[in-house]
């Protein structure tokens, strides 16, 4: 009696699961499809996912020839890789500092610390931009940088893992002669891998596919980061050519697809090992 | 090897008084247990000592030199924790290996892979990775070397642990309840170990622990803590069979010490439910004392003839001893053991009994819990007569 509804049930799950994965994929799809398209066969009366014409070829030169498209990806690492470097390098001693230290308002600290979590980023960007212009480091690197070191979220991620680490580990490092920084790179770093994993994803997708920040405080075109280049793409002569700009759509978030696969066997890994204690 | 002086340690975590004005002074060499109940200020102590906790009055000295204004790496003691405490990211070898990289490399020798490259460094390496060898080989981990901690039970990495103590040759080991997450058997075996340890290294070992049985078969002394003092500082021995206070006589034995209340009369004897022990007491007439005496240091014997009257409430089969609980009188107290050796009578529930403490002078306790003096009533006849 059992056995009808629940094949019921479960064949409606993964037709809801399905309608709703087509509709998140379609516009990827779309892309992917007219990225290797001729200009001819773009705009049709009709759906026409795989061409009769492929001009896979054409479009992707074009996409790497029309505009340095490398060059924008190269910011584009420079930036994330230094935005999550800084990130770390801030939020581990402070996460240290806010779960494993006694000190006098630590609890009103952390309480300022959950407090910045609330505040858009958007709401602040008129301040910063002003008084970046007043350090004049408008539309360089350290603009695109800079206002994203100190990642709130991150200390709060940090430091919720480091509550999980066992006091009697840091007291052991102190015994063995390790100092507090020590501790903090050489113990706990080590450590929370895993979380740090997750707090990369998180970081770098935002900081590649962000396009406000960017958008303000970028002028020159070797500043460009990927999102920006590909609109840029747009403003040019190649602008009503859309295959080309699809495939450097395609080419610019084809990385974050690779390194989220990439890390996501690993982030599954970690949580593996840590089930298996 | 150094001696280690505790000279009036207080602390205080807010209002709450952990410890109060502790003093302790443990021998050169020397195997002291700091036993007590939970929450009594043990561990507290020992991390004073070690200097990860900071004490709020009193100071500590080891071998003479006063370490209060030290960190603990400038103290040379190493510890051994409840939770091993091993850093998962390394390998065994690794792990022991952490004190000693940490004092004989130089920071810049330390950094990974580069590291090795620089002057000097290899030959240290060199050195270490022999040292470690060497006391893994000691406490037979030496096939282990390579595993994480991760991989290993929980008895290796106790030893892994101990391991990573004794690597640098420290003043004195500092143990924190180092058997608690040992299962009963392997704690057994590791107590013995410890012990040999202890022999064979001869350094001064502070060991924490709320066993009593590991307090009494490993320590040269043991420390009896309650509610943030020491009680009495001792041989096991004497904790045992000498104890000073009530609290510490009831914490050490086990079974448990019997406790009766009694009533000194004039002529010093004591009046215990409705009988008298013929003793003397050295404590004025008419004053209530606790009476106290250990399972085996009483014998069952004949009603009619013994000090003490009651009826068998249960009885405990060890094999090589059999407890008989005895309820004596019909207050609400809790039967007193008997320890007796397996004779082939059959002891059953119900039976009357007697239980005659004649064998041995009872312990006699005041008001306050200290210990009185007690005299035998024949030795009074003699001196009287």
């Amino acid at each position: 009696m059992s056995a009808r509804p629940t094949l019921g049930f479960a064949i409606l799950r993964h037709v809801l699961l399905l309608a709703g994965a087509a509709f998140m994929l379609a516009p990827f799809v779309w892309m992917l499809s007219t990225s290797l398209k001729p200009s001819t066969e773009i705009f049709l009366d009709h759906i026409r996912l795989w061409p009769d014409q492929l001009a896979v070829v054409e479009n992707y030169t074009a996409a790497f020839t029309k505009a340095p498209l490398l060059w924008f990806l190269l910011n584009g690492v420079i930036v994330t890789i230094s935005i999550f470097a800084l990130q770390v390098l801030v939020a581990l001693p402070c996460a240290y500092a806010l779960s494993k230290l006694r000190f006098k308002g630590k609890q009103a600290l952390f309480a300022v610390v959950l407090l910045c979590l609330l505040i858009p980023p958007h709401a602040i960007s008129v301040p910063l931009f002003l008084l970046f212009h007043q350090i004049g480091i408008l539309d360089s690197y350290a603009a695109l940088v800079v206002p994203f070191t100190i990642s709130v979220f991150g200390i709060f991620l940090m430091r919720q893992f480091f509550m999980t680490v066992p006091d009697d580990l840091i007291d052991a490092a102190r015994m063995d002669g390790i100092s507090e920084f020590g501790i903090v790179w050489r113990v706990m770093l080590p450590t929370a891998v895993p979380a740090l994993t997750a707090f990369g994803i998180f970081s770098v997708v935002a900081h590649w596919n962000d396009y406000f920040w960017p958008l303000i405080v970028i002028n020159s075109e070797h500043l460009l980061t990927p999102p920006l280049g590909v609109a840029a793409f747009r403003n040019q002569e190649a602008g009503t050519d859309f295959g080309p700009l699809m495939a450097a759509a395609t080419i610019v978030i084809a990385p974050l697809v690779i390194a989220f696969l990439m890390a996501q066997r690993r982030f599954i890994e970690g949580i593996a090992l840590t089930g298996m204690k | 090897m150094a001696g280690i002086d505790i000279d009036g340690i207080t602390k205080n975590f807010g209002r709450t008084e952990v410890l109060r004005r502790v003093d302790l002074d443990i021998r050169a060499g020397e195997f002291m247990t700091l036993v007590g109940p939970s929450g009594c200020g043990k561990s507290t102590l020992l991390r004073i000592v070690a200097g990860l906790e900071l004490q709020s009055s009193g100071s500590v000295r080891i071998a003479d030199t006063p370490v209060d204004s030290l960190r603990p790496r400038d103290r040379d003691l190493a510890m051994v924790f409840q939770s091993y405490a091993l850093y998962p990211h390394l390998t065994v070898g690794e792990n022991i290996a952490v004190p000693l990289r940490m004092r004989q490399l130089k920071g810049h020798q330390r950094w990974p892979y580069l590291g090795a490259l620089m002057p000097g460094a290899r030959d240290i390496e060199r050195a270490i990775a022999a040292e470690v060898g060497s006391v893994a080989d000691m406490l037979d981990i030496g096939h282990l070397l390579a595993r994480k901690p991760g991989q290993l039970s929980g008895g290796q990495r106790q030893r892994v642990a101990l391991g990573r103590a004794m690597v640098r040759h420290p003043k004195a080991f500092l143990m924190d309840e180092p058997l608690s997450n040992l299962d009963a058997k392997l704690r057994v075996h590791m107590r013995a170990e410890i012990a040999q340890l202890h022999r064979r290294l001869g350094t001064t070992f502070i060991y924490v622990t709320h066993d009593q049985s590991e307090a009494m078969t490993m320590s040269d002394r043991i420390a009896v803590m309650m509610d943030g003092a020491i009680l009495q500082v001792a041989a096991p021995d004497t904790v045992y069979n000498d104890p000073t206070d009530i609290r510490v006589a009831e914490f050490i034995g086990s079974p448990k010490i019997n406790v009766l209340p009694a009533m000194v009369r004039a002529d010093g004897s004591l009046a215990v439910e409705d009988s008298i022990i013929a003793v003397e007491a050295g404590a004025a007439p008419g004053e209530p004392v606790t009476l106290a005496f250990r399972p085996e240091h009483a014998l069952l014997a004949d009603p009619e003839q013994a000090a003490l009257r009651g009826r068998i409430a249960h009885v405990e089969n060890l094999g090589s001893d059999i407890l008989v609980h005895v309820r004596v009188g019909e207050s609400g107290q809790p039967p007193l053991v008997v320890r007796t050796a397996p004779n082939g009578h059959r002891h059953e529930i119900g039976e009357k009994t007697g239980i005659d403490l004649s064998s041995r002078l009872p312990l006699l306790f005041g008001r306050d819990g200290k210990r009185i003096g007690v005299a035998s009533a024949r030795q009074r006849e003699a001196a009287h007569g």
